[in-house]
C-alpha cells in the first residue's frame, strides 16, 4: 500500500473498520479497472492475431492500428436495446449474465499478484478458486433455461455436461499441485515454487499442465471444445436470445474466465511472479515481479487464441470421451503415482 | 502392435495438434494480403463490366442506331428503347433507359451492340441516395459516355485482338 494513501487515510475519524473498508476497497478497485481493461482487449487482440493466422490483418480502422475497436464495441453494445423475450423468465434472464461474471471476478480476490500484492490472502484459496470457478456454470445453465428457447437449452445443457466433467479432470490435476506444494494457500504455492525455471511444477506435473491448461479451455468453452457456442448446429448457444449489454456481460465472461485459468496456470505450475532466472538476478526487470506474472499469463492466453485459429470443433462425444476415459483416468493414476513416489520411495523430493 | 504403440505415443506428446499449431504459427508471420480497399485497389481487367454508358462517334454523333438488339438480349430486362426517325432520315433512339436495379451487370448488351454504342466502363463506385436514382436515361448514360470516352477507347482496343 502506497504511503499517500495511508496519508489520506489520517484525515478520516479513527474508525478501524472505515480503514479497513477503504482500503480492500481501493484494492478492489486497482485489481478490477486493470482486469476490465484487460478483458476488452483480449478480444480485440483475438480478433488480430486469428486475423494474422489467416493473412489478414485484422481490425485496423477504429484509432491508429484499431487500438480503439473495443471501445467503440463496447459503445455499440451498451446503446443497443435489451430485448428479453415475452415467454422468458424474466428475473432469472437478467440474472443470468450477473452471475456467469460475478465469480469470473471474484476469483481475482485470491489470485496473489506478488508476495505482498493481494487482496486477500486466504489458506483455502485453491478451493475458493475451485468452488467459484464452478459457480460460473449456473450462469450458462439459467440462461439456457430462463430464454425459453430450444437452442439456448440445448447449449446450456450441453455446456453443464461439459463443464461438470472437466470440473473433475481440473480439480484432481491441483490435487497433484497442492500435493507438492503441501498448501492450499495460492501465494505459498507459488513461493514453492521459487527459486527458477527448474523448480517450476511445470516439469515434475508436466502431465498434469497438460491436463489443466486443456480442460481449462474446455472449462471457458473455447474452441475446440465451444460446442455449447456451436454456431453452425444450434445458432450460437445460451446466448440468442441476449442483446446489447446483457450479451457483452456473457462474452465478457468469456474472456475473464480465459485471463483467469491462464493467470491460474500460471500460478499453479508456471511458477506465478517468480523469475524464471532464480536467484542469479536480482537486477531490476529480470527479478521476481508482477510482470512475470502478466507475461506468463498472456503467453498462455495465446495459446488460448492460437488453438482457436487452429482447431475445427470437437465432436460432442469425443468432448466427453476425452473428459471421462482419458482425463479423469490419467489424474487418478498421477495422483496415486506421486504419492508412492512421495511417501514410499526415496524419490519424493522430485515433486517437491 | 508397433503401430499401436506409435498412436499411443503420438495421442500421448499431441503430435498431430502441434503440427497444425506449427501451420497456423507460421501463418503468423507471413506477409499479410490484405488490400486495404479505399485506399489501396485490386488491378482491374479491361474487360470489366460496371457502370454502362453510351458511347458517340468522334465528330459528336451518337453511334446508337436504334436496332434494339441489346433490349432483346438483356436477360434481365433492364433496357428500355424508343426509336424515331430524325429529320434526316437517320433512325435514333428517342428514349434508352437503363435500370441498374435490375441490370445483372453481365455484358451481353455490349456484345449484342453492332456499332459499340453501349458499353460497359471500369467505373462501380456509384450509388443512389434515393428510388430512382439508379434508373439511367439516354441523357445521363450518354454524359457517361462524353466523360469516360478515353478509357472506354483504350479498353476497347486493348480488348481488340480478342474480339
Amino acid at each position: 500500500m502506497p504511503e499517500w494513501i495511508l496519508y489520506l487515510l489520517d484525515f478520516l475519524p479513527d474508525w478501524d473498520w472505515l480503514h479497513v473498508l477503504l482500503i480492500s476497497l481501493i484494492k478492489v478497485v486497482a485489481i478490477f479497472i486493470p482486469l476490465v481493461v484487460a478483458v476488452a482487449y483480449l478480444p480485440y487482440a483475438e480478433r488480430k492475431i486469428i486475423g494474422y493466422m489467416q493473412i489478414r490483418i485484422g481490425p485496423n480502422r477504429v484509432g491508429p492500428r484499431g487500438w480503439l475497436q473495443p471501445i467503440a464495441d463496447a459503445m455499440k453494445l451498451i446503446f443497443k436495446e435489451i430485448i428479453v423475450p415475452t415467454k422468458s423468465n424474466k428475473y432469472l434472464f437478467i440474472l443470468a449474465p450477473i452471475l456467469s461474471i460475478g465469480p469470473a471476478f471474484a476469483v481475482w480476490s485470491v489470485i496473489p499478484f506478488t508476495d505482498t500484492l493481494v487482496l486477500a490472502d486466504i489458506n483455502a484459496g485453491l478451493l475458493f478458486v475451485l468452488a467459484m470457478t464452478s459457480v460460473g456454470v449456473y450462469g450458462i445453465i439459467i440462461a439456457g433455461w430462463a430464454s425459453n428457447s430450444k437452442y439456448a437449452f440445448l447449449s446450456s445443457m450441453r455446456s453443464a455436461a461439459q463443464i461438470v466433467s472437466y470440473e473433475l479432470a481440473m480439480g484432481f490435476a491441483l490435487v497433484t499441485v497442492l500435493m507438492a506444494a503441501g498448501s492450499l494457500n495460492l501465494r505459498e504455492i507459488v513461493l514453492a515454487q521459487g527459486g527458477g525455471l527448474t523448480n517450476w511444477y511445470l516439469w515434475p506435473l508436466f502431465p498434469m499442465f497438460m491436463v489443466y491448461f486443456i480442460s481449462g479451455v474446455a472449462e471457458t468453452n473455447r474452441s475446440p471444445f465451444d460446442v455449447a457456442e456451436g454456431e453452425s448446429e444450434i445458432v450460437g448457444g445460451f446466448s440468442i436470445e441476449y442483446s446489447g449489454m446483457t450479451f457483452a456481460v456473457f462474452f465478457l465472461a468469456e474472456y475473464a474466465n480465459m485471463i483467469l485459468i491462464s493467470a491460474l496456470t500460471s500460478l499453479m505450475f508456471l511458477g506465478g511472479w517468480m523469475s524464471p532466472f532464480g536467484a542469479v538476478s536480482d537486477v531490476l526487470i529480470l527479478g521476481d515481479g508482477v510482470h512475470w506474472l502478466l507475461l506468463k499469463t498472456s503467453f498462455l492466453l495465446f495459446f488460448f487464441l492460437w488453438f482457436r485459429a487452429t482447431f475445427p470443433r470437437y465432436r460432442y462425444d469425443q468432448i466427453m470421451r476425452l473428459g471421462w476415459k482419458v482425463f479423469i483416468p490419467l489424474t487418478i493414476i498421477w495422483i496415486v503415482f506421486m504419492g508412492v513416489m512421495m511417501f514410499l520411495t526415496p524419490w519424493g523430493y522430485l515433486f517437491h | 502392435m508397433m503401430k499401436k504403440a506409435i498412436y499411443a505415443i503420438k495421442s500421448l506428446f499431441l503430435i498431430e495438434l502441434w503440427k497444425g499449431l506449427s501451420v497456423t504459427g507460421k501463418h503468423l508471420f507471413q506477409k499479410k494480403i490484405t488490400v486495404q480497399y479505399p485506399e489501396e485497389k485490386t488491378p482491374m481487367s479491361f474487360r470489366f463490366r460496371g457502370l454502362h454508358a453510351l458511347r458517340r462517334y468522334p465528330n459528336g454523333e451518337e453511334r446508337c442506331i436504334a436496332c434494339k438488339l441489346c433490349e432483346a438480349v438483356c436477360p434481365a430486362l433492364a433496357i428500355k428503347i424508343d426509336s424515331e426517325v430524325r429529320e434526316d432520315g437517320s433512325r435514333r433512339t428517342k428514349k434508352y433507359d437503363i435500370d441498374l436495379t435490375k441490370c445483372i451487370f453481365c455484358g451481353f448488351c455490349e456484345e449484342a451492340c453492332p456499332v459499340d454504342a453501349i458499353v460497359e466502363t471500369r467505373v462501380f463506385e456509384y450509388y443512389g441516395e434515393n428510388e430512382g436514382d439508379l434508373y439511367y436515361t439516354k441523357d445521363m448514360l450518354l454524359a457517361n459516355g462524353d466523360r469516360m470516352e478515353e478509357s472506354i477507347a483504350s479498353d476497347r482496343k486493348q480488348d481488340a485482338a480478342y474480339r
